[in-house]
């Protein structure tokens, strides 16, 4: 069997005295779709924090494509491949959406060893990301002229514009409407399609299981259950976790 | 090119008084364009500009002592002491944002004015006396030749600000200003960019310091270390507009020009009261300075 993308292995953190991750374990191979659910405080965004670098973990490794990630800062890490997108969407807000999309083109695909982008190909590839996620009429806006939705989207786009082998999704989809969410589902599906393999972050459980071939439940920092999303939602441990004894 | 057309349109003006008032509004521009680069492109505010000027001048002044170097000389080691205050200073205090960093470098501008009053090699509170050639070569009138120097140095600030604008630093500083957590996950190094910025914002305020003791001829801590400095080197940029380098110009030229023309006409004490109320204007009524004023008349008028 090949070596996972990603592997974390005993995760820990903790904030003072409340312990935010205990021991976490998690592997994920190239091209899976991962869910991953738990109730309000889990530790769901701790832990993406702690993937992505804007934490340090207390304990515990992170192995990421064969290298070792504890201890790099947060834009080494998207050079590796390791792109996220956050839960409350964070625009450039003085600049254009295109220039949004450019800034990670410039910080990681020109930072890479290899070829370096000309002005054109920089200029193609930002319409090309946009074209994907929909919002190529939008280029020259603002991020405060977008909707919630479309702020989603760039949000996507720009995480997409890093090259990323492993993008971590965090709650993408949080106060949309229902066929919001199908737009995100369609746009994640394309993602895919791409050759990304993807972490969504979800409360949507309706999106969580169209979305995923294998679910993670957190509860309280420890990982409750892995496995197929329809087992898992039968796992007594985790229907207590969400309903309650 | 420019600098040069100036230089000669000014050489017309036989008064030296225009070369000493020219000079001053200069000097704003480069302390402008400098502050700017940290200020309005970083998002950091700086109110330490005084102290970074007064330690380029204070470099001045020691190498001045030692050996007497030409001034474009003390001009480059103005800008590389104050720059790599700037580096060190931004490495201590980089990790705090908004007030806290502000406040900090306030406190360095006061700590280095400290050092500089106890310092009796260079004056200490009495100040020092610099006396200064009755003339340049080639040039003549001693200060026409500061005049071009800081003209000059005017010129290369802009052309930097302006490089920077629409390059790749100039983006990845951009996003740092609008979110850091954002930039960072965007693969912006943030900690490396800022250091950058604060080299340069501090180097050139160096730089623009360097020249002062020729120009003043007596210098103290009190003049060199003068609030009215970093008071200048913010409200012009936010006059004229911080998030390009035609912003910063602007401002300076105006503000300065202004200032100048009250010093002869009304009275030198008015100075301040001029730049806080226009300040105080700006922030409420074009809050995105002259330029935004003008961006959005012209969206208005096409849209």
């Amino acid at each position: 069997m090949t070596e996972p993308l990603l592997a974390v292995r005993s995760l820990g953190k903790r904030f003072g005295g409340f312990v935010a991750l205990d021991s976490v374990d998690l592997e994920v191979r190239a091209g899976e779709r991962v869910g991953l659910i738990g109730p309000n405080g889990s530790g769901k965004s701790t832990l993406v924090n702690c993937l992505s670098g804007t934490l340090r973990n207390d304990s515990g490794t992170v192995h990421f494509d064969g290298r070792i990630l504890d201890g790099l800062p947060a834009h080494r890490r998207t050079r590796l491949g390791l792109a996220r997108s956050f839960q409350l969407p964070k625009p450039f807000a003085s600049l254009t959406v295109t220039e949004n999309v450019r800034i990670p083109l410039l910080y990681t695909v020109n930072a890479r060893p290899g070829a370096r982008l000309g002005e054109a190909a920089i200029a193609e590839r930002c319409a090309e990301l946009l074209q994907l996620v929909g919002l190529a009429g939008k280029s020259g806006r603002r991020p405060r002229d977008l909707t919630q939705i479309e702020m989603r989207k760039l949000e996507l786009a720009r995480a997409m514009a890093a090259a990323p082998k492993l993008l971590i999704a965090d709650e993408a989809m949080a106060g949309l409407s229902h066929s919001e969410i199908d737009d995100i589902l369609t746009l994640l599906g394309r993602l895919i399609e791409q050759g990304i393999t993807i972490i969504l972050i979800e409360h949507i459980m309706r999106a969580v299981m169209s979305f995923s071939e294998r679910l993670v439940v957190l509860v309280a920092g420890r990982k409750i259950a892995d496995g197929m999303p329809q087992e898992v939602i039968r796992n007594p441990e985790v229907e207590r976790a969400y309903l309650g004894e | 090119m420019v600098v040069f057309a100036i230089f000669s349109a000014s050489r017309l003006v036989t008064n030296d008084y225009f070369f000493f008032a020219g000079y001053l509004v200069l000097q704003f521009v480069v302390l402008a364009t400098a502050w700017n680069i940290l200020g309005g492109y970083t998002g950091y505010v700086n109110f330490g500009t005084a102290g970074f000027f007064a330690l380029g001048a204070y470099s001045s002044v020691v190498l001045h002592k030692l050996f007497g170097p030409p001034i474009p000389v003390l001009i480059v080691v103005g800008g590389v002491v104050s720059g790599i205050v700037g580096f060190g200073m931004g490495y201590l205090t980089l990790r705090l944002r908004g007030v806290f960093f502000a406040i900090a470098t306030l406190a360095l501008a006061i700590v280095l004015e400290t050092l500089i009053t106890n310092w009796d090699y260079v004056g200490g509170s009495r100040g020092v006396y610099i006396i200064r050639p009755a003339q340049a070569p080639l040039i003549g009138s001693y200060i026409q030749y500061l005049f071009l120097l800081m003209l000059t140095l005017a010129g290369i600030a802009v052309a930097t600000a302006r490089s920077i604008e629409h390059s790749t630093l100039g983006y990845g500083l951009a996003a740092i200003r609008d979110d850091e957590q954002a930039a960072e996950a965007a693969g912006v190094p943030t900690l490396r960019l800022k250091l950058v910025s604060t080299t340069l914002s501090g180097a050139f305020m160096g730089m623009a310091g360097a020249p002062l003791p020729y120009y003043v001829t007596y210098l103290d801590p009190a003049s060199g270390f003068n609030l009215s400095y970093a008071v200048n080197s913010i409200a012009m940029p936010l006059i004229g507009g911080t998030t390009g380098w035609l912003g910063p110009l602007i401002g300076a030229v105006l503000l300065g020009t202004i200032q100048q023309v009250a010093t002869v006409t009304i009275s030198s004490a008015l100075n301040l009261l001029i730049v806080g109320v226009l300040l105080v204007a700006f922030v409420v009524i074009a809050p995105n300075g002259i330029i935004g004023l003008i961006e959005t008349r012209g969206r208005r008028r096409r849209g």
